[in-house]
């Protein structure tokens, strides 16, 4: 076990996940072809357009290498769009990569207006209550034998997981909190780092510091870490 | 709008990084757009090549356009207000679309004020030719950043202008000692609170997509290249000879903007590209870009 954790770099919230893992100190990768496959032992499919993402995952053939890592012992954890891709049954659409025996519903809320943040307890996965960011997002709305419910909420499953792939329909990586990040490291089986919270200068715009603009000073250093410049 | 949802608003733009949104004058081309991996659809009644050649007033699009193109596609939807025009950016709200673009595509509204999109809950996305637009559009409460570029001319001179002049402003910013900072933003009509997140980030604190000329799949790979986290296509996708070809072509390069063999293999035989408009040529009154302020 190699311990990388790759994120599916092909649209979406891609910088998020990279941040929170760094945070926990976890060695990671961007994923954007097969070659970039070798020696994972996590992928995350994160949030994004789910139909774009599909899209893009055939057209260059990176579904049948996430399959294939599946059957090979990798572990997937997908957030909002990315939990779309994994499921088996899409309402009114075509599921994409069909790996987990679950029925969501895109875009359950409703339009932009309709996004919001809870506070819940998710017992399996921390003690504390966790802040959760649900935009535009899909709701699971049936789970199979295998897959047991994280978090239900209403009339709905917010996050599940079976022996392989955890989802989620809300953004951690959006959260100050690295509760999730860590669960999945576990579910990797990776050797937790010792407890810690993110960062005390975590901020909602946190991501900019791992999407910088070209020719800047810690681009040329490999993007990561939050440096401050001096003044 | 609380500072909740303003970070909520935000957050769907980082959602759109990385991905090409499409301006659609139909629900028909809402489905294409969706189909071929679009992150979002534009809804307008004229693509602004058409508005450019057409003249006369520009104005937010018949609302039941709009809702027929919500009605077709998952993705999020985004409609354009005039500059300045509140009540426009009332209605859509009221419509419940994704985003609103304030403009300068459409005919100003307003001449000295932009909308105060803090009133309302409903992100906003605006145009910026240099960081001194951009920071003033954040602070008036827009969620999203783009390039002005010079829409409907397939000429992506202007957007390439914009972007770098951005990237160097915010270059400055980003190394300038602190006490620098406040004649800085005298100069420059930088709302102080915003310019100091922007040198503390080194780059603006919401996403910013380009705009205004991208064509090809080489024109979009570019802008990514130059550092922009996605991009919009107007005219460039239907005004083109095959656009579903074309459309998926652009939404692979900007995937795989740094793989020119990537983008060589979905650039050959995409068909005509739309006629291309030299900027000189255009009257200094007819450049959309000069809009806003």
């Amino acid at each position: 076990m190699s311990g990388i954790i790759g994120v599916l770099a092909l649209q979406g919230g891609v910088v998020e996940h990279l941040a929170h893992l760094a945070a926990l100190g976890l060695p990671a990768r961007r994923v954007r072809q097969a070659a970039d496959f070798e020696g994972l032992t996590g992928l995350i499919l994160p949030g994004g357009e789910s139909t774009c993402l599909s899209r893009l995952l055939r057209r260059y053939g990176l579904d049948r290498e996430i399959a294939a890592g599946l059957r090979a012992g990798l572990k997937l954890w997908g957030t909002c769009a990315g939990a779309i891709l994994l499921a088996r049954e899409v309402v009114g659409e075509t599921a994409s990569l069909g790996l987990m025996d679950i029925r969501v519903q895109r875009n359950a809320f409703g339009s932009q207006l309709d996004s919001f943040n809870r506070t819940l307890q998710v017992p399996a996965v921390a003690p504390e209550p966790i802040p959760l960011t649900f935009i535009r997002a899909p709701k699971i709305l049936h789970l199979g034998t295998a897959v047991s419910p994280l978090l239900e909420i209403d009339d709905y499953c917010a996050a599940a997981e079976d022996r392989d792939i955890l989802v989620t329909v809300f953004h951690p990586e959006l959260t100050p909190s690295l509760a999730f990040h860590r669960y999945f490291a576990g579910k990797c089986g990776i050797p937790l780092p010792p407890r810690e919270d993110a960062p005390a200068d975590w901020q909602a715009d946190s991501w900019v510091d791992y999407a910088p603009i070209p020719c800047h000073p810690r681009h040329a250093a490999g993007g990561a870490g939050r440096g401050r410049s001096a003044g | 709008m609380t500072a909740e949802r303003l970070v909520l608003n935000a957050q769907l733009a980082q959602m759109l990084k990385g991905g090409v949104i499409m301006d659609v004058t139909t629900p028909e081309q809402a489905i294409i757009a969706e189909e071929v991996g679009a992150v979002a659809v534009m809804a307008l009644e004229r693509v602004p090549a058409d508005i450019r050649s057409e003249g006369g007033v520009a104005r937010m699009s018949d609302p039941g356009l709009i809702q027929a193109i919500q009605a077709a596609v998952s993705i999020p939807v985004m409609a354009k207000v005039r500059i300045g025009h509140f009540v426009e950016a009332q209605l859509l709200e009221a419509l419940k679309i994704d985003y609103i673009d304030e403009s300068e595509v459409l005919t100003p509204a307003d001449e000295e004020s932009h909308i105060d999109k803090t009133r309302f809950s409903i992100p906003f996305v605006c145009g910026a030719r240099n960081l001194g637009e951009a920071c003033r559009r954040i602070a008036e409460g827009a969620a999203m950043i783009r390039t002005k570029g010079e829409a409907g001319t397939g000429n992506v001179v202007e957007a390439v202008r914009h972007m770098r002049t951005m990237n160097r402003e915010i270059r400055t910013l980003h190394h300038m000692p602190r006490e620098e900072l406040t004649g800085f933003c005298k100069d420059q009509g930088l709302p102080y609170e915003v310019a100091l997140k922007v040198r503390e980030a080194g780059r603006l604190p919401v996403v910013n997509f380009a705009a205004g000329g991208i064509a090809t799949p080489a024109d979009a790979a570019l802008m990514i290249q130059l550092g922009c986290d996605g991009v919009f296509v107007g005219s460039g996708i239907f005004k083109s000879g095959d656009p579903a070809r074309r459309a998926a072509a652009i939404v692979q390069a900007t995937t795989y903007a740094d793989d020119p063999e990537k983008i060589l293999e979905v650039s050959a035989g995409l068909g005509e590209p739309m006629a291309g408009i030299e900027i000189p040529s255009i009257p200094k009154e007819a450049r959309l870009a000069e809009r806003g302020w």
